[in-house]
Protein backbone atom coordinates (compact mmCIF):
# COMPACT_ATOMS: atom_id res chain seq x y z
CA UNK A 1 0.00 0.00 0.00
CA UNK A 2 2.71 2.27 0.56
CA UNK A 3 3.92 2.60 -3.00
CA UNK A 4 0.21 3.08 -4.25
CA UNK A 5 0.47 6.26 -1.28
CA UNK A 6 3.93 7.12 -2.97
CA UNK A 7 2.15 7.54 -6.13
CA UNK A 8 -0.95 8.62 -5.25
CA UNK A 9 -0.25 11.66 -2.97
CA UNK A 10 -3.08 13.44 -1.69
CA UNK A 11 -1.98 16.65 -3.66
CA UNK A 12 -2.80 14.76 -6.67
CA UNK A 13 -5.58 13.29 -5.25
CA UNK A 14 -7.07 16.61 -4.18
CA UNK A 15 -6.11 18.29 -7.55
CA UNK A 16 -7.66 15.01 -9.58
CA UNK A 17 -11.14 15.40 -7.36
CA UNK A 18 -10.82 19.72 -7.48
CA UNK A 19 -9.03 20.18 -10.60
CA UNK A 20 -7.68 24.49 -11.22
CA UNK A 21 -7.89 25.94 -14.26
CA UNK A 22 -10.26 23.48 -15.81
CA UNK A 23 -12.26 25.21 -18.07
CA UNK A 24 -12.18 26.56 -21.97
CA UNK A 25 -10.23 29.62 -22.33
CA UNK A 26 -12.08 31.49 -25.35
CA UNK A 27 -9.70 34.07 -26.82
CA UNK A 28 -6.23 32.10 -26.49
CA UNK A 29 -4.17 32.00 -28.90
CA UNK A 30 -3.04 28.60 -28.60
CA UNK A 31 -4.19 25.64 -28.74
CA UNK A 32 -3.55 22.03 -28.42
CA UNK A 33 -5.32 18.51 -27.97
CA UNK A 34 -3.45 15.38 -26.34
CA UNK A 35 -4.39 11.78 -26.66
CA UNK A 36 -3.19 8.76 -24.75
CA UNK A 37 -4.30 6.14 -26.96
CA UNK A 38 -3.65 3.33 -24.23
CA UNK A 39 -6.10 4.57 -21.32
CA UNK A 40 -7.67 6.90 -23.72
CA UNK A 41 -7.12 9.87 -21.68
CA UNK A 42 -8.25 12.74 -23.97
CA UNK A 43 -7.25 16.49 -23.12
CA UNK A 44 -7.23 20.31 -24.53
CA UNK A 45 -4.69 22.64 -23.51
CA UNK A 46 -5.37 26.61 -23.98
CA UNK A 47 -3.23 28.87 -23.60
CA UNK A 48 -2.88 32.82 -23.97
CA UNK A 49 0.48 34.55 -23.96
CA UNK A 50 0.96 38.24 -24.05
CA UNK A 51 3.24 40.20 -26.19
CA UNK A 52 6.19 39.94 -24.44
CA UNK A 53 5.53 35.86 -24.51
CA UNK A 54 4.65 35.94 -20.86
CA UNK A 55 1.74 32.81 -20.38
CA UNK A 56 -1.12 35.32 -19.17
CA UNK A 57 -3.59 32.03 -18.84
CA UNK A 58 -3.77 28.53 -19.60
CA UNK A 59 -6.85 26.36 -18.63
CA UNK A 60 -7.37 22.73 -19.73
CA UNK A 61 -10.87 20.27 -20.34
CA UNK A 62 -10.96 16.69 -21.74
CA UNK A 63 -11.21 13.80 -19.57
CA UNK A 64 -8.87 11.21 -17.91
CA UNK A 65 -7.25 9.36 -15.18
CA UNK A 66 -5.86 10.80 -11.60
CA UNK A 67 -2.36 11.09 -12.43
CA UNK A 68 -3.13 12.61 -16.00
CA UNK A 69 -5.68 14.85 -14.73
CA UNK A 70 -3.43 16.04 -11.31
CA UNK A 71 -0.73 16.80 -14.15
CA UNK A 72 -2.50 18.88 -15.97
CA UNK A 73 -3.86 21.35 -13.13
CA UNK A 74 -0.85 21.45 -11.39
CA UNK A 75 0.71 22.05 -14.61
CA UNK A 76 -1.53 25.13 -15.43
CA UNK A 77 -1.29 26.55 -11.95
CA UNK A 78 2.27 26.63 -12.27
CA UNK A 79 3.03 27.81 -15.54
CA UNK A 80 0.84 30.95 -15.23
CA UNK A 81 3.08 33.97 -15.54
CA UNK A 82 6.30 32.11 -16.72
CA UNK A 83 7.56 33.16 -20.16
CA UNK A 84 7.24 30.55 -23.27
CA UNK A 85 10.65 29.82 -22.63
CA UNK A 86 10.22 29.25 -18.97
CA UNK A 87 7.57 26.84 -19.67
CA UNK A 88 9.78 24.91 -22.29
CA UNK A 89 12.30 24.49 -19.72
CA UNK A 90 10.08 23.45 -17.42
CA UNK A 91 8.99 20.79 -19.26
CA UNK A 92 12.64 19.30 -19.91
CA UNK A 93 13.13 19.52 -16.19
CA UNK A 94 9.69 17.46 -15.51
CA UNK A 95 10.06 15.07 -18.14
CA UNK A 96 13.18 14.24 -17.29
CA UNK A 97 12.37 13.63 -13.46
CA UNK A 98 9.36 11.58 -14.37
CA UNK A 99 11.44 9.38 -16.82
CA UNK A 100 13.76 8.98 -14.01
CA UNK A 101 17.01 10.68 -16.41
CA UNK A 102 17.94 13.39 -13.24
CA UNK A 103 17.59 12.97 -9.42
CA UNK A 104 13.76 14.59 -8.48
CA UNK A 105 15.69 16.41 -5.41
CA UNK A 106 17.85 17.93 -7.99
CA UNK A 107 15.28 18.58 -10.98
CA UNK A 108 12.49 19.15 -8.76
CA UNK A 109 13.72 22.21 -6.48
CA UNK A 110 12.89 24.41 -9.81
CA UNK A 111 9.33 22.89 -10.57
CA UNK A 112 8.02 23.55 -6.53
CA UNK A 113 5.06 21.96 -6.04
CA UNK A 114 5.31 19.59 -8.97
CA UNK A 115 7.35 17.38 -6.75
CA UNK A 116 5.08 15.24 -6.05
CA UNK A 117 4.58 13.24 -9.53
CA UNK A 118 8.08 12.45 -8.64
CA UNK A 119 6.88 8.81 -7.65
CA UNK A 120 5.48 8.14 -10.91
CA UNK A 121 9.12 6.93 -12.35
CA UNK A 122 8.53 3.87 -10.39
CA UNK A 123 5.64 3.02 -12.59
CA UNK A 124 6.85 3.11 -15.70
CA UNK A 125 3.50 2.55 -17.82
CA UNK A 126 2.36 5.63 -16.06
CA UNK A 127 4.33 8.20 -17.16
CA UNK A 128 2.70 8.96 -20.25
CA UNK A 129 -0.03 9.79 -18.12
CA UNK A 130 1.71 12.69 -15.91
CA UNK A 131 3.72 13.97 -18.79
CA UNK A 132 0.65 13.89 -21.06
CA UNK A 133 -0.45 17.52 -20.45
CA UNK A 134 2.95 18.73 -20.51
CA UNK A 135 3.31 17.43 -24.62
CA UNK A 136 0.24 18.74 -25.23
CA UNK A 137 1.38 22.03 -23.75
CA UNK A 138 4.36 22.32 -25.25
CA UNK A 139 3.09 21.55 -28.75
CA UNK A 140 0.34 23.99 -28.05
CA UNK A 141 3.10 26.59 -27.84
CA UNK A 142 5.70 25.35 -30.72
CA UNK A 143 2.78 24.93 -32.39
CA UNK A 144 4.63 22.17 -34.66
CA UNK A 145 1.43 19.81 -34.38
CA UNK A 146 -1.75 20.79 -32.85
CA UNK A 147 -3.13 16.90 -32.21
CA UNK A 148 -0.40 14.99 -30.09
CA UNK A 149 -0.47 11.48 -29.23
CA UNK A 150 1.74 9.67 -26.46
CA UNK A 151 1.92 6.41 -28.56
CA UNK B 1 -23.71 -41.01 -2.17
CA UNK B 2 -26.49 -39.17 -3.52
CA UNK B 3 -26.73 -36.69 -1.29
CA UNK B 4 -23.37 -35.72 -2.07
CA UNK B 5 -23.64 -35.20 -5.67
CA UNK B 6 -26.91 -33.02 -4.81
CA UNK B 7 -24.95 -30.70 -2.67
CA UNK B 8 -21.89 -30.50 -4.89
CA UNK B 9 -21.38 -26.97 -6.69
CA UNK B 10 -19.78 -27.24 -9.81
CA UNK B 11 -16.88 -26.07 -8.27
CA UNK B 12 -16.66 -29.21 -6.90
CA UNK B 13 -17.11 -31.38 -9.76
CA UNK B 14 -14.28 -29.45 -11.83
CA UNK B 15 -10.93 -30.02 -10.61
CA UNK B 16 -9.69 -26.11 -11.05
CA UNK B 17 -6.96 -26.66 -8.71
CA UNK B 18 -5.67 -29.60 -10.95
CA UNK B 19 -5.63 -27.28 -13.62
CA UNK B 20 -4.36 -24.63 -12.30
CA UNK B 21 -0.82 -26.78 -11.70
CA UNK B 22 -0.76 -27.32 -15.17
CA UNK B 23 0.09 -23.68 -15.81
CA UNK B 24 3.67 -22.92 -14.40
CA UNK B 25 3.44 -19.43 -15.04
CA UNK B 26 0.30 -18.79 -12.49
CA UNK B 27 2.55 -19.98 -9.79
CA UNK B 28 4.63 -16.54 -8.97
CA UNK B 29 4.82 -13.58 -7.07
CA UNK B 30 4.15 -10.20 -8.97
CA UNK B 31 5.67 -7.29 -6.63
CA UNK B 32 5.67 -9.56 -3.51
CA UNK B 33 2.07 -11.24 -3.68
CA UNK B 34 0.61 -14.46 -5.23
CA UNK B 35 0.13 -13.40 -9.16
CA UNK B 36 -3.63 -13.80 -9.20
CA UNK B 37 -4.09 -13.51 -13.23
CA UNK B 38 -7.26 -12.12 -14.59
CA UNK B 39 -6.86 -11.06 -17.83
CA UNK B 40 -7.65 -13.97 -20.04
CA UNK B 41 -9.16 -12.31 -22.68
CA UNK B 42 -5.82 -10.67 -23.60
CA UNK B 43 -4.14 -14.14 -23.45
CA UNK B 44 -4.17 -17.02 -21.77
CA UNK B 45 -1.27 -18.94 -19.90
CA UNK B 46 0.25 -22.14 -21.36
CA UNK B 47 -0.07 -25.62 -20.04
CA UNK B 48 3.64 -26.99 -19.44
CA UNK B 49 2.60 -30.06 -22.00
CA UNK B 50 2.36 -26.78 -24.98
CA UNK B 51 6.26 -25.23 -23.45
CA UNK B 52 7.08 -28.77 -23.44
CA UNK B 53 5.83 -29.54 -27.41
CA UNK B 54 7.08 -26.30 -28.66
CA UNK B 55 10.16 -26.98 -26.67
CA UNK B 56 10.84 -30.64 -28.00
CA UNK B 57 10.37 -29.47 -31.56
CA UNK B 58 13.67 -27.14 -31.52
CA UNK B 59 15.88 -29.66 -29.75
CA UNK B 60 15.30 -32.41 -31.50
CA UNK B 61 12.55 -32.58 -35.27
CA UNK B 62 13.65 -28.44 -36.28
CA UNK B 63 13.00 -28.96 -39.95
CA UNK B 64 10.97 -26.72 -42.54
CA UNK B 65 8.58 -28.42 -43.63
CA UNK B 66 6.87 -29.15 -47.27
CA UNK B 67 10.24 -29.02 -48.43
CA UNK B 68 12.82 -32.04 -47.65
CA UNK B 69 12.95 -35.85 -48.45
CA UNK B 70 15.45 -36.24 -45.74
CA UNK B 71 13.98 -37.48 -42.01
CA UNK B 72 13.59 -34.22 -39.60
CA UNK B 73 12.04 -32.24 -42.91
CA UNK B 74 9.65 -35.69 -42.87
CA UNK B 75 9.01 -35.55 -38.66
CA UNK B 76 8.80 -31.85 -39.28
CA UNK B 77 5.99 -31.83 -41.91
CA UNK B 78 4.15 -35.11 -39.99
CA UNK B 79 3.74 -32.84 -36.62
CA UNK B 80 2.11 -29.84 -38.37
CA UNK B 81 -0.09 -31.55 -40.98
CA UNK B 82 -1.24 -33.07 -37.29
CA UNK B 83 -1.81 -30.02 -35.66
CA UNK B 84 -3.76 -29.44 -38.82
CA UNK B 85 -6.11 -32.11 -37.65
CA UNK B 86 -6.43 -31.35 -34.35
CA UNK B 87 -7.64 -27.98 -35.21
CA UNK B 88 -10.04 -29.20 -37.58
CA UNK B 89 -11.64 -32.44 -34.84
CA UNK B 90 -11.72 -29.41 -32.18
CA UNK B 91 -13.86 -27.44 -34.34
CA UNK B 92 -15.29 -30.06 -35.92
CA UNK B 93 -14.43 -29.03 -39.61
CA UNK B 94 -15.45 -31.84 -42.61
CA UNK B 95 -12.12 -31.19 -44.06
CA UNK B 96 -8.49 -30.84 -43.08
CA UNK B 97 -7.94 -28.50 -45.76
CA UNK B 98 -10.57 -26.10 -44.46
CA UNK B 99 -7.48 -25.39 -42.04
CA UNK B 100 -5.43 -22.88 -42.83
CA UNK B 101 -2.83 -21.45 -40.27
CA UNK B 102 -2.20 -17.77 -40.00
CA UNK B 103 -0.33 -15.20 -37.65
CA UNK B 104 -3.70 -14.97 -35.84
CA UNK B 105 -7.65 -13.82 -35.28
CA UNK B 106 -6.22 -10.29 -37.04
CA UNK B 107 -4.18 -12.39 -39.90
CA UNK B 108 -7.12 -14.27 -40.70
CA UNK B 109 -9.70 -11.56 -40.81
CA UNK B 110 -7.40 -9.55 -43.25
CA UNK B 111 -6.95 -12.65 -45.21
CA UNK B 112 -11.05 -13.03 -46.01
CA UNK B 113 -11.42 -9.35 -46.68
CA UNK B 114 -8.81 -9.13 -49.20
CA UNK B 115 -9.44 -12.33 -50.97
CA UNK B 116 -13.11 -12.78 -50.39
CA UNK B 117 -13.04 -9.31 -51.40
CA UNK B 118 -11.00 -9.23 -54.52
CA UNK B 119 -13.67 -11.85 -55.86
CA UNK B 120 -16.83 -10.20 -54.54
CA UNK B 121 -17.19 -7.31 -53.18
CA UNK B 122 -18.26 -4.38 -55.95
CA UNK B 123 -18.66 -0.75 -55.67
CA UNK B 124 -22.67 -0.48 -53.79
CA UNK B 125 -22.40 -3.50 -52.01
CA UNK B 126 -22.48 -3.74 -48.22
CA UNK B 127 -20.55 -5.69 -45.09
CA UNK B 128 -22.64 -5.92 -42.25
CA UNK B 129 -20.96 -6.14 -38.93
CA UNK B 130 -21.99 -5.62 -35.47
CA UNK B 131 -21.56 -2.96 -33.14
CA UNK B 132 -19.49 -5.17 -30.61
CA UNK B 133 -16.80 -6.26 -32.78
CA UNK B 134 -12.62 -6.56 -31.64
CA UNK B 135 -11.11 -3.63 -34.24
CA UNK B 136 -9.66 -6.87 -35.93
CA UNK B 137 -13.23 -7.45 -37.50
CA UNK B 138 -13.82 -3.88 -38.21
CA UNK B 139 -10.71 -1.99 -39.51
CA UNK B 140 -10.31 -4.93 -42.45
CA UNK B 141 -13.30 -4.38 -43.78
CA UNK B 142 -13.07 -0.65 -43.08
CA UNK B 143 -10.04 -0.95 -45.84
CA UNK B 144 -11.95 -3.46 -48.15
CA UNK B 145 -14.34 -0.58 -48.47
CA UNK B 146 -11.99 2.16 -48.95
CA UNK B 147 -10.77 -0.37 -51.84
CA UNK B 148 -14.22 -1.19 -53.57
CA UNK B 149 -16.48 1.64 -52.62
CA UNK B 150 -18.63 -0.53 -50.28
CA UNK B 151 -20.26 0.32 -47.68
CA UNK B 152 -20.06 -0.94 -43.83
CA UNK B 153 -22.93 -1.59 -42.32
CA UNK B 154 -23.68 -1.60 -38.24
CA UNK B 155 -26.11 -3.93 -36.48
CA UNK B 156 -26.62 -2.39 -33.29
CA UNK B 157 -26.54 -3.98 -30.04
CA UNK B 158 -28.96 -3.10 -26.99
CA UNK B 159 -27.60 -1.48 -23.43
CA UNK B 160 -27.84 -4.88 -21.83
CA UNK B 161 -25.71 -5.51 -24.41
CA UNK B 162 -27.33 -7.95 -27.20
CA UNK B 163 -28.13 -7.97 -30.68
CA UNK B 164 -31.81 -7.63 -31.44
CA UNK B 165 -32.03 -10.12 -34.12
CA UNK B 166 -35.11 -8.03 -35.49
CA UNK B 167 -33.15 -5.13 -36.25
CA UNK B 168 -30.78 -7.55 -37.69
CA UNK B 169 -33.05 -9.34 -40.21
CA UNK B 170 -34.26 -5.07 -40.95
CA UNK B 171 -30.34 -4.60 -41.99
CA UNK B 172 -29.83 -7.86 -44.49
CA UNK B 173 -30.49 -7.65 -47.92
CA UNK B 174 -29.27 -8.16 -51.10
CA UNK B 175 -26.90 -5.49 -51.30
CA UNK B 176 -24.97 -7.10 -48.44
CA UNK B 177 -22.12 -9.59 -49.40
CA UNK B 178 -20.97 -10.71 -46.02
CA UNK B 179 -21.97 -10.86 -42.42
CA UNK B 180 -19.28 -10.40 -39.49
CA UNK B 181 -20.18 -11.32 -36.16
CA UNK B 182 -17.80 -11.82 -32.61
CA UNK B 183 -18.83 -15.28 -31.41
CA UNK B 184 -17.83 -14.05 -27.61
CA UNK B 185 -17.48 -10.83 -26.53
CA UNK B 186 -14.42 -9.65 -25.51
CA UNK B 187 -15.43 -7.01 -23.35
CA UNK B 188 -19.08 -7.53 -22.54
CA UNK B 189 -18.94 -11.03 -22.77
CA UNK B 190 -22.17 -11.93 -24.73
CA UNK B 191 -22.42 -14.70 -26.36
CA UNK B 192 -23.98 -14.07 -29.09
CA UNK B 193 -27.19 -16.67 -31.13
CA UNK B 194 -24.53 -17.45 -34.32
CA UNK B 195 -26.48 -20.32 -34.87
CA UNK B 196 -29.91 -18.41 -35.54
CA UNK B 197 -27.43 -15.50 -36.89
CA UNK B 198 -26.09 -17.59 -39.66
CA UNK B 199 -29.59 -18.90 -40.62
CA UNK B 200 -31.00 -15.88 -41.71
CA UNK B 201 -28.02 -14.60 -43.57
CA UNK B 202 -28.10 -17.86 -45.37
CA UNK B 203 -31.61 -17.52 -45.68
CA UNK B 204 -30.15 -14.32 -48.44
CA UNK B 205 -27.41 -16.73 -49.84
CA UNK B 206 -24.91 -14.35 -47.78
CA UNK B 207 -21.91 -15.82 -46.08
CA UNK B 208 -21.05 -14.92 -42.39
CA UNK B 209 -17.64 -15.04 -40.86
CA UNK B 210 -17.55 -15.23 -37.23
CA UNK B 211 -15.01 -14.33 -34.50
CA UNK B 212 -13.84 -16.88 -32.50
CA UNK B 213 -10.66 -15.29 -31.17
CA UNK B 214 -12.96 -15.19 -27.76
CA UNK B 215 -15.11 -18.43 -27.89
CA UNK B 216 -12.17 -21.52 -28.74
CA UNK B 217 -11.42 -21.51 -25.08
CA UNK B 218 -14.93 -20.97 -23.08
CA UNK B 219 -17.41 -22.55 -25.28
CA UNK B 220 -17.64 -25.29 -27.01
CA UNK B 221 -17.63 -24.70 -30.72
CA UNK B 222 -18.62 -26.65 -33.82
CA UNK B 223 -18.44 -24.84 -37.02
CA UNK B 224 -20.87 -27.44 -38.79
CA UNK B 225 -23.51 -27.01 -36.52
CA UNK B 226 -23.18 -23.09 -36.46
CA UNK B 227 -22.66 -23.37 -40.22
CA UNK B 228 -19.97 -20.90 -40.24
CA UNK B 229 -18.60 -19.87 -43.77
CA UNK B 230 -15.30 -18.72 -41.87
CA UNK B 231 -14.48 -18.88 -38.71
CA UNK B 232 -11.34 -17.64 -37.06
CA UNK B 233 -9.22 -17.37 -33.78
CA UNK B 234 -5.88 -16.93 -32.46
CA UNK B 235 -3.48 -19.96 -30.48
CA UNK B 236 -2.30 -17.93 -27.63
CA UNK B 237 -6.38 -17.47 -26.37
CA UNK B 238 -7.08 -20.58 -26.28
CA UNK B 239 -3.40 -21.57 -23.95
CA UNK B 240 -1.26 -21.74 -27.45
CA UNK B 241 1.15 -20.30 -28.12
CA UNK B 242 1.62 -16.30 -30.11
CA UNK B 243 1.57 -15.98 -33.59
CA UNK B 244 -0.55 -18.72 -34.57
CA UNK B 245 -3.94 -18.59 -35.78
CA UNK B 246 -6.65 -19.79 -37.81
CA UNK B 247 -9.00 -19.28 -40.59
CA UNK B 248 -11.58 -22.19 -40.98
CA UNK B 249 -13.64 -21.76 -44.39
CA UNK B 250 -15.99 -24.10 -46.17
CA UNK B 251 -13.86 -25.48 -48.88
CA UNK B 252 -16.43 -24.95 -51.64
CA UNK B 253 -15.49 -20.65 -50.48
CA UNK B 254 -11.87 -21.52 -50.19
CA UNK B 255 -11.94 -22.61 -53.67
CA UNK B 256 -13.26 -19.72 -55.14
CA UNK B 257 -10.92 -17.96 -53.34
CA UNK B 258 -7.29 -16.07 -55.04
CA UNK B 259 -4.61 -16.68 -52.47
CA UNK B 260 -3.89 -13.92 -49.72
CA UNK B 261 0.18 -13.66 -50.66
CA UNK B 262 2.37 -15.39 -52.95
CA UNK B 263 5.76 -17.26 -52.26
CA UNK B 264 7.29 -20.89 -51.33
CA UNK B 265 4.39 -23.39 -50.54
CA UNK B 266 1.59 -22.00 -52.38
CA UNK B 267 2.46 -23.70 -55.86
CA UNK B 268 2.28 -26.51 -57.85
CA UNK B 269 4.46 -24.80 -60.71
CA UNK B 270 6.40 -21.03 -61.47
CA UNK B 271 7.36 -19.98 -64.51
CA UNK B 272 8.07 -16.69 -65.56
CA UNK B 273 4.83 -17.06 -68.16
CA UNK B 274 2.52 -18.71 -65.38
CA UNK B 275 2.36 -19.69 -62.13
CA UNK B 276 0.11 -22.83 -61.14
CA UNK B 277 -1.19 -22.28 -57.41
CA UNK B 278 -1.37 -25.61 -54.82
CA UNK B 279 -4.29 -26.24 -53.73
CA UNK B 280 -6.28 -25.07 -50.20
CA UNK B 281 -5.04 -24.97 -47.78
CA UNK B 282 -1.05 -24.56 -48.88
CA UNK B 283 -2.64 -21.79 -51.43
CA UNK B 284 -2.82 -19.66 -48.35
CA UNK B 285 0.31 -20.41 -46.54
CA UNK B 286 2.85 -18.84 -48.57
CA UNK B 287 5.91 -19.13 -46.87
CA UNK B 288 7.71 -20.66 -44.17
CA UNK B 289 5.00 -20.92 -41.67
CA UNK B 290 5.20 -21.10 -37.86
CA UNK B 291 5.67 -25.15 -37.57
CA UNK B 292 6.65 -24.32 -33.72
CA UNK B 293 3.91 -22.27 -33.24
CA UNK B 294 1.22 -25.13 -35.65
CA UNK B 295 2.62 -28.11 -33.13
CA UNK B 296 2.35 -25.57 -29.89
CA UNK B 297 -1.50 -24.90 -30.45
CA UNK B 298 -2.12 -28.71 -31.34
CA UNK B 299 -0.60 -29.28 -27.80
CA UNK B 300 -2.92 -26.60 -26.46
CA UNK B 301 -6.42 -28.58 -28.42
CA UNK B 302 -5.07 -31.27 -26.65
CA UNK B 303 -4.80 -30.72 -23.70
CA UNK B 304 -7.96 -28.80 -23.79
CA UNK B 305 -9.97 -31.91 -24.96
CA UNK B 306 -8.64 -34.02 -21.66
CA UNK B 307 -11.31 -31.91 -19.68
CA UNK B 308 -14.75 -31.66 -20.66
CA UNK B 309 -16.09 -28.45 -22.29
CA UNK B 310 -19.49 -29.00 -20.70
CA UNK B 311 -17.94 -28.63 -17.37
CA UNK B 312 -15.69 -25.54 -18.20
CA UNK B 313 -18.42 -24.07 -18.98
CA UNK B 314 -20.29 -25.06 -15.82
CA UNK B 315 -17.68 -24.31 -13.99
CA UNK B 316 -16.94 -20.67 -15.84
CA UNK B 317 -20.59 -19.28 -15.27
CA UNK B 318 -20.59 -20.62 -11.72
CA UNK B 319 -17.84 -18.06 -11.04
CA UNK B 320 -19.13 -15.45 -13.26
CA UNK B 321 -22.10 -15.21 -11.16
CA UNK B 322 -19.79 -15.45 -8.00
CA UNK B 323 -17.81 -12.71 -9.18
CA UNK B 324 -21.10 -10.72 -10.68
CA UNK B 325 -22.72 -10.96 -6.92
CA UNK B 326 -19.34 -9.15 -5.43
CA UNK B 327 -19.34 -6.61 -8.14
CA UNK B 328 -23.06 -5.53 -7.53
CA UNK B 329 -22.56 -4.88 -4.15
CA UNK B 330 -19.81 -2.19 -4.50
CA UNK B 331 -21.08 1.21 -4.31
CA UNK B 332 -20.82 3.06 -7.57
CA UNK B 333 -20.00 0.31 -9.66
CA UNK B 334 -21.57 -0.11 -12.81
CA UNK B 335 -20.71 -3.69 -15.16
CA UNK B 336 -20.92 -2.99 -18.50
CA UNK B 337 -22.49 -5.95 -20.47
CA UNK B 338 -25.15 -7.96 -18.51
CA UNK B 339 -26.21 -10.14 -21.94
CA UNK B 340 -28.18 -13.23 -20.32
CA UNK B 341 -26.14 -15.65 -22.72
CA UNK B 342 -22.74 -14.31 -21.09
CA UNK B 343 -19.23 -15.73 -20.49
CA UNK B 344 -16.49 -15.29 -18.20
CA UNK B 345 -15.37 -11.48 -19.25
CA UNK B 346 -16.42 -8.69 -16.21
CA UNK B 347 -16.18 -5.39 -17.31
CA UNK B 348 -17.36 -2.56 -14.89
CA UNK B 349 -16.95 1.20 -14.19
CA UNK B 350 -16.90 2.66 -10.67
CA UNK B 351 -18.21 5.99 -10.15
CA UNK B 352 -15.03 8.43 -9.74
CA UNK B 353 -12.55 6.51 -10.45
CA UNK B 354 -10.43 6.08 -13.82
CA UNK B 355 -9.98 2.22 -14.70
CA UNK B 356 -6.59 3.17 -15.24
CA UNK B 357 -5.73 3.94 -11.56
CA UNK B 358 -7.83 0.81 -10.70
CA UNK B 359 -5.30 -1.21 -12.83
CA UNK B 360 -1.96 0.20 -11.17
CA UNK B 361 -3.34 -0.03 -7.46
CA UNK B 362 -4.79 -3.67 -8.52
CA UNK B 363 -1.20 -4.68 -10.40
CA UNK B 364 -0.15 -3.41 -7.00
CA UNK B 365 -1.64 -5.71 -5.02
CA UNK B 366 -0.71 -8.44 -7.96
CA UNK B 367 -4.04 -8.40 -9.41
CA UNK B 368 -3.42 -8.63 -13.16
CA UNK B 369 -6.49 -7.11 -14.68
CA UNK B 370 -7.05 -5.22 -18.54
CA UNK B 371 -7.85 -1.72 -18.32
CA UNK B 372 -8.95 0.31 -21.63
CA UNK B 373 -11.22 0.01 -24.42
CA UNK B 374 -10.08 -3.36 -25.36
CA UNK B 375 -9.94 -3.20 -29.01
CA UNK B 376 -13.86 -2.63 -28.99
CA UNK B 377 -13.98 1.90 -29.47
CA UNK B 378 -17.50 1.08 -30.21
CA UNK B 379 -18.53 -0.15 -27.48
CA UNK B 380 -17.13 2.65 -25.25
CA UNK B 381 -18.88 5.03 -27.27
CA UNK B 382 -22.20 3.00 -27.03
CA UNK B 383 -22.02 3.44 -22.99
CA UNK B 384 -20.38 7.21 -23.39
CA UNK B 385 -16.89 5.50 -21.54
CA UNK B 386 -13.53 6.42 -21.88
CA UNK B 387 -12.29 2.88 -20.90
CA UNK B 388 -13.44 -0.42 -18.11
CA UNK B 389 -11.26 -2.58 -15.64
CA UNK B 390 -12.31 -6.16 -17.32
CA UNK B 391 -11.28 -9.37 -15.51
CA UNK B 392 -11.62 -11.63 -17.77
CA UNK B 393 -11.76 -15.44 -16.26
CA UNK B 394 -10.17 -19.09 -17.38
CA UNK B 395 -11.02 -22.89 -16.02
CA UNK B 396 -7.94 -22.14 -13.97
CA UNK B 397 -9.06 -18.78 -11.36
CA UNK B 398 -11.32 -19.93 -8.71
CA UNK B 399 -13.30 -18.05 -5.93
CA UNK B 400 -9.97 -17.05 -4.14
CA UNK B 401 -8.80 -14.97 -7.14
CA UNK B 402 -12.24 -12.98 -7.05
CA UNK B 403 -12.05 -12.72 -3.17
CA UNK B 404 -8.35 -10.88 -4.31
CA UNK B 405 -9.64 -9.25 -6.94
CA UNK B 406 -12.73 -7.74 -4.41
CA UNK B 407 -9.75 -7.01 -1.59
CA UNK B 408 -7.89 -5.17 -4.19
CA UNK B 409 -10.75 -3.19 -5.28
CA UNK B 410 -11.42 -1.74 -1.98
CA UNK B 411 -8.36 -0.79 -1.82
CA UNK B 412 -8.53 1.30 -4.90
CA UNK B 413 -11.81 2.64 -3.32
CA UNK B 414 -10.28 3.45 -0.07
CA UNK B 415 -7.24 5.40 -1.90
CA UNK B 416 -9.69 7.55 -3.86
CA UNK B 417 -12.47 8.28 -1.03
C1 LIG C 1 -12.99 -10.82 -30.01
C2 LIG C 1 -11.60 -10.70 -30.54
N1 LIG C 1 -11.38 -10.74 -31.86
C3 LIG C 1 -10.16 -10.66 -32.37
C4 LIG C 1 -9.05 -10.52 -31.57
C5 LIG C 1 -7.72 -10.39 -32.22
O1 LIG C 1 -6.86 -11.41 -31.86
P1 LIG C 1 -5.31 -11.34 -32.19
O2 LIG C 1 -4.83 -10.02 -31.68
O3 LIG C 1 -4.73 -12.50 -31.49
O4 LIG C 1 -5.18 -11.44 -33.69
C6 LIG C 1 -9.23 -10.45 -30.19
C7 LIG C 1 -8.11 -10.29 -29.25
O5 LIG C 1 -7.42 -9.34 -29.14
C8 LIG C 1 -10.53 -10.55 -29.66
O6 LIG C 1 -10.74 -10.49 -28.35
Amino acid sequence: MSEIRELYQELILDHNRNPQNFKPLPGANHHSEGFNPLCGDHYHIYIKTDENNIIEKITFDGKGCAISKASASLMTSFLKGKTVEEAIRAFESFHDVVTGKIDPETGMAELGKLAVFAGVRDFPVRVKCASLAWHTMKAALTETETVISTE
Amino acid sequence: MNTDIKTQTPTDIFNAAKARLDFPALHQEVHGRPLVYLDNAATTHKPASVIEAVNRFYQRDNSNVHRGVHYLSQKATGQYERARETVKRFINASDQSEIIFTRGATESVNLIAQTYGRNFIRAGDEILISEMEHHSNIVPWQILCEQTGATLKIIPFTDSGEIDLNVYQKLLNPQVKLVGIVHLSNTLGTINPVTEMVKMAHAQEIPVLIDGAQSVAHIPVDVQAIDADFFVFSGHKVFGPTGIGVLYGKLDWLKQLPPYQGGGDMIHSVTFEKTIYADVPHKFEAGTPNIAGAIGLGAALEYLTSWSMDEIVRYEDDLLRYATAKLRNVEGLSIIGEAQAKAGVLSFALEDIHPHDIGTILDMEGVAVRTGHHCTQPIMDHYQIPATTRASLAFYNNRADIDALMQALQKAIEVFR
